[in-house]
């Protein structure tokens, strides 16, 4: 009798296909993803426009214009040395890979919601990284100033 | 397995089955009148509305923003009173742009939202609206949803047939209810006939811009001017106003302005009216005014006091202007789509009066003239008639068009929404509505195009509708579904303030191109600090200036001494965020006027008059984020003649 049943709504439903759902194409071998979905890229660059990045030399001039931007749209929440509303950024070049700061800057509802390393920030800060209007230009001279720090 | 479990295990699966059903179900939108009313008019959480409605406020003298199908309320826009939710008209900012000839006004009376329009359509631009007490017009920016500029109207006397706009935006026209002595002086009011006059204003519209000058008004005779509608297509060029009183009554209107069995539609050729203005047909003559605007850039609106306007006299200005009767006490005038015909709500007669506009220039030619009222020549009425629609209920106030050859008109006395026929004037439908309706709205119901698929009555009354509120109730709005042949309600949903007149427009003209943050590299205000470096206390006599910022989760300063009893203290706040819906709010212990509430990148003045010595605390009154409640800071207030300096942090 149950199994009877089963088959039954079994055909029942595959005669009710919803459709409008697209077929997925055939799976690639999926990467390796972190308990939070995330590649192990995204771990180390985050979340965001910006892809692995390789620095040259540092741009004084660039680094000049970065720490204008930076006092325009940065200090009031982030100071050198010492805790603010976010942490200090004195050796963040050093902890951090350039793309993830600079997405930091430019994508940071996201990063808070899905990078476990800047969740587990926002428990120790309470207040979320805010995008402060800045565009990609300015977010690489604001990296650039901070390899100055 | 016994029996019983196979039963639970079946019941389980058809219920399954049953959900799964109604999951494909729910992935075609229901057809309008073929599902059920509430189905219709559900907005899944998270999504959007098909239309934004904008809603006069009436008495309370702002503007509510709801999204249809839903009814849901998103805004209510501070217009012409006071707001001390967010500080309008309380900030030194924001008090300029209630300035008129008398003073200050904290409140108004608006009545008729008027989205602006290219080519006949709504363009989602700014909507404007007009102040029927001291009489005034609004613009607001569908930008940003800011009232960003308010003009006086001179020589008028109760703004209510205002702000209609002609097809591409090149005037808004207002006209006088009440007329009055113009320039207005000392008289008997027993002398209306001889010395009251009425004034059809005509604002010029920077097509750019959208400021609003007043570029002429036109004297016309003692009635009162009720409701007004520019021509479109082959009308444009022509604005059409509703007068009554003719008998020129200056007491008990209700009897004495009742009994002539026809009033006026006047048709005002505005294209002429340039003309004339431009061969030097107007006179300048006092016209007082302000001009009141603001700034985006610097958040500060500027009044500017004018003198005088420039009227034209029909007398010298022939072919400016002619009267069509219409029966009787007419109230709203509205022109169909296809700009050929007039309708005239007969208010007090049980028939609308439908005038062609082509019948009208023929009987203007041919000089079908049945006398002048003041100096204006009088058309014969079956000289322009186009048609009668009869059997419309009583009370006819106002008609909206769908664009598909139906025209809706509201009957107040009978409460109902009486769908006609355009050619035909046959009445095809009927819908009642709770109650006492007043005007009607489709979306883009008065323009070249009417996005016929909803109808919303806002009436008068509201009685049982809703849970009792005491004596005072909520104003009661119905959407109707007018996708059909025949009218279906929808919806009943209360309405803040007492809504008239309404305006509809599609959600994607408006909302996609919003504005989300003030950027601060383009605050130009005088007194901003766009970063920390730049917070500071300054004394200048007894005013003191505080230049505050402020960002999640702090002001800078956060603490200042020095301020004695007798100062004036400004507090200049600068919303450093800039970031989506993150405003910040300030709030002074025994601050006499608001709150601030602070847009991210804008600058707010809050001033503050000390009444007592002590140490008085202030705080962001919008809940920011977690340290919220850590976002405070105190002023120390010494007693007057204190040595103590200014100080801060």
């Amino acid at each position: 009798m149950i199994r009877r049943t089963g088959m039954v709504l079994i055909a029942v439903l595959m005669l009710i296909n919803c459709g409008g759902g697209d077929s997925q194409p055939a799976k690639e071998v999926a990467p390796k993803l972190s308990p939070e979905g995330l590649t192990q890229d995204q771990l180390t660059n985050g979340v965001g426009p910006i892809g692995a990045l390789t620095l040259g030399p540092l741009d004084d001039a660039l680094a000049t214009r970065g720490a204008e931007v930076f006092e325009l749209k940065c200090v009031a929440c982030h100071k050198v040395n010492e805790r603010l509303v976010g942490p200090p950024l004195a050796g963040v070049t050093v902890k951090r890979s350039p793309a993830f700061i600079m997405n930091m800057i430019l994508n940071p509802d996201e990063m808070v919601k899905k990078h476990p390393e800047v969740k587990a920030m926002l428990a120790e800060f309470y207040v979320p990284m805010t995008f402060q209007n800045v565009t990609e230009d300015d977010a690489r001279a604001i990296l650039e100033y901070l390899r100055t720090l | 397995m016994n029996k019983t479990m196979t039963r639970v295990v079946g019941v389980i699966l058809v219920i399954a089955t049953f959900l799964l059903i109604s999951e494909c179900a729910k992935q075609d939108k229901p057809l309008l009148g073929s599902g059920d009313a509430a189905s219709a008019v559900y907005v899944a959480p998270g999504d959007y509305d098909e239309f934004y409605a904008f809603t006069s406020g009436g008495f309370s003298g702002q503007m509510g923003v709801y999204g249809l199908p839903s009814g849901r309320l998103f805004r209510e826009i501070p217009v012409f009173s006071l707001d001390p939710e967010n500080g309008y008209g309380f900030t030194e900012e924001t008090k300029g742009m209630l300035q008129t000839t008398f003073g200050q006004i904290p409140w108004d009376d608006a009545h008729h939202p008027e989205l602006s329009q290219t080519d006949g359509v709504t363009d989602g631009r700014w909507i404007f609206i007009n102040a029927n007490n001291t009489p005034r017009v609004a613009r607001i920016d569908l930008k940003t949803f800011e009232t960003v500029e308010i003009i006086e109207i001179p020589n008028s006397g109760g703004n209510h047939g205002s702000p209609f706009i002609t097809q591409n935006t090149e005037y808004v026209v207002a006209s006088t209810r009440f007329s009055v002595p113009i320039p207005q002086r000392d008289v008997s009011i027993d002398t209306y006939k001889e010395n009251f006059d009425g004034t059809l204003t005509f604002i010029k519209v920077d097509p750019d811009d959208g400021a609003m000058n007043i570029a002429f008004q036109i004297i016309v005779p003692g009635y009162d001017y009720d409701l007004a509608h520019a021509g479109k297509g082959p009308s444009h060029g022509w604005a059409f106003f509703t007068c009554y009183n003719t008998e020129q009554a200056n007491t008990l209107l209700e009897v004495n302005a009742s009994k002539n069995d026809k009033d006026f539609i006047a048709a005002v050729n505005w294209k002429l009216a340039e003309k004339y203005l431009a061969e030097g047909k107007g006179k300048t003559r006092p016209g007082e005014h302000y001009s009141n605007r603001m700034s985006h850039s610097t958040h500060m609106s500027t009044s500017t006091l004018n003198k005088t306007v420039v009227t034209l006299d029909p007398a010298d200005c022939p072919g400016l202007i002619y009267y069509m009767p219409t029966p009787k006490s007419p109230h709203g005038v509205d022109i169909d789509p296809s700009g050929e015909y007039i309708v005239g709500g007969g208010k007090l007669a049980a028939v609308v009066s439908v005038h062609s506009f082509s019948k009208m220039l023929k009987a203007i030619e041919d000089e079908k003239f049945i006398g002048e009222a003041g100096g204006i020549p009088v058309l014969d009425y079956d000289a322009t008639i186009a048609g009668e629609v009869t059997n419309v209920g009583l009370g006819p106030l106002h008609t909206e068009f769908d664009g598909k050859g139906y025209a809706y008109t509201s009957a107040f006395i009978t409460s109902e929404v009486v769908k006609w026929k355009l050619g035909t004037w046959e009445v095809v439908d009927r819908i009642p509505t709770y109650y006492s309706l007043g005007h009607l709205m489709i979306p883009g119901g008065d323009s070249r195009k009417p996005w016929g698929k909803y109808l919303v009555g806002l009436n008068k009354m509201t009685k049982d509708r809703y849970l009792s509120t005491g004596p005072e109730l909520a104003h009661a709005a119905q959407l109707i579904d007018i996708s059909g042949e025949k009218m279906k309600l929808l919806l009943d949903f209360p309405t803040v303030g007492e809504p008239h007149y309404a305006q509809g427009i599609p959600a994607d003209l408006i909302h996609p191109h919003t504005t989300k943050i003030y950027e601060l590299e383009h605050n130009e205000h005088p007194y901003r600090a766009i970063t920390e470096k730049e917070a500071r206390v300054e004394r200048d006599g007894n005013e003191v200036h505080v230049y505050m910022t402020t960002i999640r989760t702090h002001f800078k300063p956060d603490n200042i001494e020095g301020i004695k009893l007798g100062d004036v203290v400004y507090f200049h706040v600068t919303n450093l965020e800039q970031d989506w819906d993150i405003p910040h709010g300030f709030a002074m212990q025994g601050a006499r006027n608001s709150e601030l509430l602070i847009m991210p990148g804008a600058t707010n003045t809050l001033r503050w008059e000390p009444q007592k010595v002590g140490v008085f605390p202030f705080y962001c009154t919008d809940f920011c984020s977690a340290l919220h409640q850590e976002m405070q800071g105190y002023v120390r207030v010494s007693p007057k003649g204190s040595k103590l300096p200014i100080s801060f942090n």
